[in-house]
Parts: structure tokens; C-alpha cells; sequence
């Protein structure tokens, strides 16, 4: 109750506009036979800073806020937004939208009631959490300490930002959720310099809390560290090598071979469509019996992590794959209802201006028993890949790819020497079969995942703990 | 006209973001709003999927108190937001250092000729009519062939943008632009062989769109041709990059050449001006004035006025690709390409796709690249990659999960020709191109 009198002050107050209206805007997409409807309004408060050559370069601001109308009719959708939360503009909105419904009996308006629901995040404006002087004296500091960790440093980048978002979402049947949504991220970019050989490193970490989390447990000048390491490894990296082999795949954002391999295969939308490479596979063996992967939203202050999806459905932690066996789909509303399911709480979109469709929140694997060092040295020649750049799938054919930013050859069980960023490339469907042992050291990804799909981007979450795939083709040039 | 008298609305508002950050003490300003109105619909199995009409609107304001600078966007274009935004920016720059390198282009440089480049075609077309166009897309592929199973849909797209900007030293100018698409995407199933892909046609009129048939039905040949794909061997070979993806390899180049990763000297191209980066036939130009293409404009996103330039001749890198601020850091001045490239052109040799094919003889024909896997600092190169095994200059079969992998610097030096097949659709141009050698992985 208390979030959603928070959001409604931040968005309807304002803008002047009742539960009554929106019961008025209800009632305008109910005018003919739809199945769903709903109203989404959204605000959002942005900052972003960067430190470059030593000063502080950047800063920018930005509200972005607006609303959505959509009617829903079997598998057919009408949607029409706005930037500006006015009511004859919403009613507008809702006209153009409502033709979308078939002929038939008017549908039942709910009159507004509170949605309940758990948070997972603390709703301070995180923005706020830090004066204006601390923020670049952040910045400050991580740059003159990063600077001092190596002579071969050539550049650092910083970059610390922030968004407060809050948003409402009213269904037809008249619930009414809010949710106030924090996310902060910085990241620490390094370029170095040896004997005319130029590398970079990268990290940064965040998420749904404010600035001080970057300053307890000094985590930002671990970014700082964290990027130098990564980047003097580079300066010693050889050719890497191409083929099928054996790849052992680090804890914590490796969990993008997840995200890649099945979790997109996974989404409700493709399954409804049957143009996934895992349609009606749901029963059947998709990975090893080591492997047991969730999609959860609601581990506390994870940056994938929501209290409610963007449809005001809470989120869950929902298991995808148990011991092997495919046990469900991530779903929306419209196709959770088409396919005569639940909605499991991921339809989620990029903002007011975009339709919602299922998406992952933060997806995993769980610990398996394996002691991490034991898996290194079960391989007699291979690639450990320690940290990854991006990944991308073709959900039809199922063929994914991630590429390795950090990787190692591994020799008679022995980590030998760095080697440079190749892309893996594989089977969706068969990966998992292919896993062989699964560590103890489940860990997460430091916050800093955004997933692309059908142009939309939102925050995710990935992990896993240090797992070995029995035949993966690495991209190097070393034929 | 009533587009005209609403591009002056918009731009009175521009001015007056300029006008609150003087009166509030800023020293320079540049200032930037765009409204953008559309519809797209999407249908999918021969009935609507979705509707969705787009209206959106939003204004920028970067102000400088000296050689400090901060930023403000906002979607609220009323009164009070606009001076909030504007105090917002101000604010920002009372925390951001001194850099001597901040600050508007140099007056000299900005555009004050405005040729009508004829990109701005409003497509009278409403929900009903796209619906009709899309399914008889849709119906043209699923149609094709008893192989192809189900589809993803086809949808239509129109657009139209009004951009406004302006800056103190007496710059502002407002343009409007149209975007119309039309795109298909459908499954085909060969046992358990199962496939997808996708043809669109885009342009500035929708008198310049492919027919909704001939869509369809690309979409229908490619999706097929790609059916029991097969992995190759780890090998080396030729590869011909095919002229719908090619653009990204001159995309790679362009980064390499920008000024941004140049002053971060992140870049494989550092210190590359007048080297050799191509092979001598390699000519490359700008075009940023042709009529009703997809990347013209007069000014880049700072006014700066845009030239058609030669970037590589006779193999030769003649010319950055640089901005202002990156412009200054670097010792030169700006080439008008703040926002990047317009309607970059490579020059098309005397072979089509076929003769390629010949030329390669044996090696891969690349028609899919997955994931990022460029690394412009370095050049390492390696990306996931989809497409067909050529023997004897006739494709042979489709292949599937493979890498390809090099170094761009080689890969470019290693270029052995460029087609006369030019995809003409996006603002690179660029018929195939084939690479003498690269690292294949596979099973």
C-alpha cells in the first residue's frame, strides 16, 4: 500500500488524474469484447556521470515519463502511448486502441482496488543517496587509485550512473500495483600499454539500490583493480585456439551461456508460437542431470530482480530446467492465457513506449558438487573461459554464441596461459547435455546485464557455478 | 503547410531552451528536440497481431559555463520543464572539470545551406491498408513452398520525425524525414531441421519499397536455402562476406577510424592517415547529400555542415571520421561527422555475386554473423557465422555453428574484391566482399 501511495503521488497526483479516470480510461478499451487491458504509466528520473583524462567529463540528466494503453483480443493486440499523462490524451489513446476488440458484450470493469504486493528493493531515491560533491569525489578516488595500480596504465573510464523509476499499472479487472524501482551502475574501463602493445580491461557491477554500494565494501576501486587485472592479462595473451574441446566456464557472469543457450529458447512467446528450438519439448531431457536452472526475480537488489513484472504480476523464481528435464516456460499474460498457463511474472518491457513480452529477470543455474579446482584439473587439454563480453541466439535453429573476454588454456589439468577473446559457438538444445560437472561456487553477476530483444532493452541478472562442457567450438585463429 | 508551421512551433521552443540557459548564466548552449509520430502493424498466420500507434517527443540541452559543460533531456516539452531542464544542465556544470577541448563547433563550419534532400515522403496509409499489405507479404512466403511451416509475421512500418536543432552562435534549423519498412520473417521445417529468416525492404518514400510479394517470397528462398545446415571442420579458407552483411565490416572500419576511439588511442588504425589500410583498388566516399537516401543530411547532430569526401582512395586512409570535441582533442577540425557516417560508399568492382562465387572458387559464403566479437582496440576479430560451402564457385550446402576469425587490420589488407551486388538499403553501401583467408572453427 505504501509503494503504490508513493508511486500515485509521484505520476497521477501531479498530473491530476483520480482513480476515477482511470476507471474512465478502463472503460473506453472495455467499450467493445476484449480479453485484457491495461494502463501503464511510468516516470523516470536519470543521471549519468563520466570520468575521462583525469577530469570529470560528462554529466546528464534526463525525465523521461509517459503512458501506455493496450487492449487485448485473443492473440491480437491495439497499443498507442503517450508522453504526456493527460486525460484527453489517454482517452485518446485508449480510442485508437479499443478497435482492436471484437464485436460483442462490453467487459466488466473492476472499480480500482490496491494490488498486493512484496518489495525487494529500498524505494529511496538513489540519485539523492549521494550529494552532488560525493559522487565526483567517487569518481575521483577510483580514478587516482586505479591510476596507481600499474605504470603501463595508460587510460581509465568511469562511469556512474543512476535511474529512479517508478511506475503503476492498472488491469482491467481494476487492481492497481506500484512499484518504485532503483538501479545504480558503475563500470571501470582501462587501457594499457606495453612495448607498443595496447589492451583493454573492463568491469563495473550495480544494482537495485543507490550509490552507497559502491562505496561499501569499497566495491568501486574493485572495479578499478578488477579492470587492471583483466587488462594485463590481455597483454599476455597468445593466438586462441579454433575447434571443438573441452571448455571449462568460470562462476558468476559466464551465466550468459545460460541466458543464451536456453533462457531466450524459454520465453513464452516463441513456445505459444512454436518457433522455438524448445517448443513442446516441455517433459523432456535438455541437459544433463547435474544441471538445474531457475529464472528468479526476487532476490533482494539484483539488478534483473523486480518486486512486479510490468504487467503488476509479482515476480517469481521459477524453475526452468530440474535435473535435466525442461519443466516450463517464462510467461506473460497474453501468452501465459493463450497457452493455458500462469502468468510467472516476466512480461516486462523497456519503458511506456513498448509492448511487454516475456523476458528473463536474473537466470541461473544452482551449485552442483564439484570442487572448482577438481573440474580444472579432470581436463587434459582445453579452454577455462574466466569472463565474457556479450552473446546473442537464433531461438529457432538454436545455435548461440558468447563471446570469451578473458580465457586460459588448460593442459594436463593445469591452467597454462592466457589466451585472446574468441567466440564460443553452440547448440541451445544440446549444450546442457554436454555439461559433465558442475561446481560448488554458484555465483552471480556483478549487475551489469542488459538483454536486447525485438529492440527492447531491460536489466538482467545471470550466474552459475564453475562448469565443465564436454564439447564446445571455440573461435580462435590458431587452425 | 501544416508540417512547416509545426516545425516552426518546434523550433520557437528550441530557441527558447537557448534563450532560459543564457538567462541562466550559461556561456554557450546547443540545443536538440524531436517529435516523431508512426504506426506499425503486425500480423502473423494470416490475421492482425498487433497495432501499435507511436507518437513521442523529447528535447535536449547541453550547456557550457566556459569550458565546462552538463546535459538535460527531457519527453515534457511545457514551460516549466523546459526551464527545470535547462537549470537541470546548469546545475551539472558546476560539477564537470574544465577541459579545454569543450565547447560549440566552430561558426565557420556550420551548414548554411539547406538543399531539400528529399527524405521527408508522409505514406497516407492507414491500419487497414497496412494490414492488407502485411498478410499479402506474409501470404507470398508461406505460400512459397509446402516446407516452409510457420512464420513469425510480417509487419509495416511508417514514420515521420521532425528534428529541430540550434545552438547560440545562431544555428537552428528544423528537418523532417520519413521511414517506411516493410519486413517479413517465416519458419521452414525439414525433419528436425528447423530454420528461420527474413527479408525487409526500407526507404525514405514508400514508392521506392520492394513489392510486398517479392518480400514475402525472399524471405521464403533464404529461410529454405538454409535447411540441414552442417558444421565444416576447423580449417582456412576464403571467405565472401555477402553484400547484406558486408556493411558491418566497413562498420568496424568506420570505428576504427572515429575520432573518439582515436584520442583514447583504442584503436588498431592509430597513426594509419595516408597508409595503406586497403588494397589499392579500395576507393571509399561519403556521401551525405544523395537524394532520398537513408543517411541524408546537410549537418551532422551538431550543424556542422556535411561534405561528400573521399575517406580512401587507391587503398589509402585520406580522412578521419571525427566530431568537434574528438576534432579538437586530436589537433584538426571537425569532418561533419559528429553522429557518424552518411551514406558511406565503397566502390563497386566489375564482378556480381556469381562471379564471386567463381573467383572464391572454394571457401565460405558468409550470410549471418552472430554476436559482437570485434574488438576495435586490437582488431581480433571472431564472430559466430551462418551461410554456405562453395566448391568450384557453386554453392555446395548450407553451414551452421561455425566461427570465422582474424584480424580486421589483415582482413581489410586482405581484401581480394568487391562486388557490383549492392544492397542500396542502409546508409552503408556495399556490394559482397571477399577476403583472401580466415580461421574457420567447427566441429
Amino acid at each position: 500500500m505504501k509503494i503504490l501511495n508513493l508511486a500515485k503521488q509521484a505520476i497521477l497526483v501531479p498530473a491530476g488524474i483520480q482513480d476515477a479516470d482511470i476507471e474512465k480510461i478502463m472503460a473506453r478499451l472495455l467499450t467493445s469484447s476484449v480479453d485484457a487491458a491495461d494502463i501503464y504509466f511510468q516516470s523516470s528520473h536519470s543521471e549519468s556521470w563520466v570520468m575521462e583524462g583525469g577530469i570529470i567529463k560528462e554529466g546528464s540528466h534526463s525525465i523521461e515519463q509517459g503512458a501506455g494503453v493496450r487492449a487485448v483480443s485473443g492473440e491480437k493486440t491495439g497499443f498507442a502511448y503517450s508522453d504526456r499523462i493527460e486525460l484527453p490524451v489517454l482517452l485518446e489513446a485508449a480510442n485508437n486502441v479499443r478497435a482492436i476488440g471484437r464485436q460483442g458484450q462490453e467487459a466488466q470493469i473492476g472499480l480500482i482496488h490496491a494490488a498486493n504486493t512484496v518489495q525487494y528493493y529500498p524505494v529511496a531515491n538513489p540519485l539523492k543517496s549521494l550529494g552532488e560533491q560525493q559522487k565526483i569525489d567517487l569518481l575521483r578516488q577510483v580514478d587516482t587509485e586505479t591510476r596507481k595500480l600499474d605504470h603501463r596504465i595508460e587510460e581509465v573510464i568511469i562511469s556512474l550512473s543512476g535511474v529512479h523509476e517508478t511506475i503503476l499499472v492498472a488491469n482491467q479487472d481494476g487492481s492497481l500495483a506500484g512499484d518504485i524501482r532503483p538501479l545504480v551502475r558503475m563500470n571501470v574501463s582501462v587501457i594499457v600499454v606495453e612495448n607498443g602493445r595496447r589492451e583493454q580491461g573492463s568491469m563495473g557491477g550495480g544494482g537495485r539500490s543507490d550509490y552507497n554500494y559502491f562505496v561499501e565494501l569499497n566495491r568501486g576501486l574493485g572495479y578499478g583493480r578488477e579492470a587492471v587485472r583483466q587488462a594485463l592479462v590481455n597483454l599476455e595473451a597468445q593466438e586462441a585456439p579454433a575447434g571443438n574441446m573441452t571448455v571449462v566456464l568460470g562462476s558468476g557472469w559466464p551465466g550468459i551461456l545460460l541466458h543464451e543457450a536456453i533462457g531466450h529458447g524459454l520465453e513464452g512467446d516463441f513456445n505459444r508460437k512454436g518457433t522455438s528450438a524448445f517448443s513442446g519439448r516441455v517433459g523432456e531431457r535438455v541437459a544433463s542431470d547435474l544441471c538445474t536452472v531457475v529464472d528468479d526475480g526476487t532476490i533482494a537488489g539484483r539488478r534483473g530482480s523486480l518486486s512486479i513484472d510490468d504487467e503488476g504480476t509479482p515476480t517469481e523464481n521459477t524453475v526452468l530446467i530440474e535435473n535435466g528435464i525442461l519443466k516450463g516456460y517464462m510467461q506473460d499474460k497474453l501468452n501465459a492465457r493463450l497457452m493455458g498457463v500462469k502468468s510467472t511474472g516476466n512480461g516486462r518491457r523497456e519503458s511506456y513506449a513498448s509492448l511487454p513480452m516475456p523476458r528473463m529477470t536474473n537466470t541461473y543455474m544452482l551449485a552442483g558438487k564439484h570442487n572448482p579446482e577438481e573440474i580444472i584439473k579432470s581436463v587434459k587439454k582445453g579452454l577455462y573461459a574466466k569472463n565474457f563480453a556479450g552473446g546473442q541466439v537464433d531461438i529457432t535453429s538454436g545455435k548461440f554464441v558468447f563471446s570469451a573476454s578473458e580465457a586460459y588454456l588448460i593442459e594436463d589439468g593445469k591452467i597454462t596461459r592466457p589466451v585472446k577473446g574468441a567466440t564460443l559457438i553452440g547448440n541451445g538444445p544440446d549444450v546442457l547435455t554436454k555439461v559433465s560437472m558442475v561446481g560448488t561456487d554458484l555465483e552471480l553477476d556483478s549487475g551489469v546485464g542488459s538483454c536486447g530483444k525485438e529492440g527492447q532493452s531491460v536489466p538482467v541478472g545471470v550466474g552459475q557455478p564453475t562448469l565443465k562442457i564436454d564439447g564446445i567450438t571455440v573461435g580462435g585463429t590458431s587452425v | 503547410m501544416q508540417n512547416q508551421q509545426e516545425v516552426n512551433r518546434l523550433k520557437d521552443i528550441v530557441q527558447n531552451l537557448l534563450d532560459e540557459a543564457k538567462q541562466q548564466g550559461a556561456t554557450a548552449a546547443e540545443a536538440g528536440l524531436s517529435q516523431e509520430n508512426g504506426l506499425s502493424v503486425s500480423v502473423r498466420l494470416g490475421d492482425v497481431e498487433t497495432i501499435e500507434h507511436h507518437c513521442s517527443q523529447g528535447l535536449g540541452i547541453t550547456v557550457y559555463f566556459g569550458q565546462r559543460k552538463g546535459s538535460a533531456s527531457t519527453t515534457d516539452l511545457s514551460v516549466e520543464s523546459i526551464k527545470e531542464t535547462v537549470s537541470a544542465a546548469c546545475s551539472i556544470a558546476r560539477y564537470t572539470s574544465e577541459d579545454e577541448y569543450a565547447g560549440l563547433p566552430e561558426k565557420a563550419l556550420l551548414a548554411t545551406s539547406f538543399p531539400d534532400l528529399d527524405v521527408n515522403h508522409p505514406w497516407a496509409i492507414t491500419a487497414d491498408e497496412a494490414i492488407a499489405l502485411a498478410i499479402e507479404c506474409e501470404d507470398a512466403a508461406r505460400h512459397y513452398d509446402a516446407e516452409i511451416t510457420n512464420s513469425e509475421g510480417a509487419s509495416v512500418n511508417t514514420h515521420q520525425g521532425i528534428h529541430v536543432l540550434g545552438n547560440s552562435l545562431g544555428f537552428l534549423h528544423g528537418s523532417l524525414s520519413t521511414r517506411h519498412s516493410l519486413s517479413c520473417s517465416v519458419l521452414a521445417q525439414r525433419g528436425e531441421s528447423m530454420q528461420r529468416d527474413y527479408w525487409y525492404t526500407v526507404a525514405r518514400n514508400a514508392n521506392n519499397l520492394e513489392a510486398a510479394v517479392e518480400v514475402g517470397q525472399k524471405a521464403a528462398q533464404r529461410t529454405l536455402r538454409r535447411l540441414e545446415g552442417r558444421s565444416l571442420s576447423t580449417r582456412q579458407c576464403p571467405v565472401l562476406y555477402s553484400a547484406e552483411i558486408a556493411s558491418g565490416l566497413l562498420s568496424s572500419f568506420i570505428g576504427a577510424i572515429s575520432g573518439g576511439n582515436l584520442y583514447r588511442k583504442s584503436s588498431f588504425l592509430l597513426d594509419a592517415l595516408d597508409t595503406q589500410v586497403f588494397p589499392g583498388f579500395v576507393h571509399i566516399h561519403e556521401q551525405p547529400h544523395l537524394i532520398g537516401a537513408s543517411g541524408s543530411s546537410a549537418y551532422d547532430s551538431e550543424g556542422v555542415a556535411t561534405h561528400t569526401r573521399d575517406l580512401v582512395t587507391d587503398g589509402i586512409l585520406r580522412s578521419y571520421v571525427l566530431g568537434t570535441y574528438s576534432a579538437r582533442k586530436l589537433g584538426l577540425h571537425s569532418t561533419g561527422n559528429a553522429g557518424g557516417v552518411r551514406n558511406l560508399t565503397i566502390d563497386p568492382g566489375v564482378l556480381d555475386f556469381d562471379g564471386l562465387l567463381k573467383q572464391m572458387d572454394t571457401g565460405l559464403l558468409v550470410t549471418e554473423l552472430m554476436g559482437q566479437g570485434v574488438n576495435i582496440l586490437t582488431g581480433d576479430y571472431s564472430r559466430g557465422a551462418a551461410g554456405f560451402w562453395v566448391e568450384n564457385g557453386q554453392i555446395q550446402y548450407p553451414v551452421e555453428e561455425i566461427t570465422i576469425a582474424g584480424n580486421l587490420k589483415d582482413m581489410l589488407r586482405n581484401i581480394v574484391a568487391v562486388g557490383n551486388d549492392v544492397d542500396y538499403r542502409g546508409n552503408v553501401r556495399t556490394g559482397s566482399i571477399l577476403v583472401e583467408r580466415m580461421s574457420i572453427a567447427g566441429q
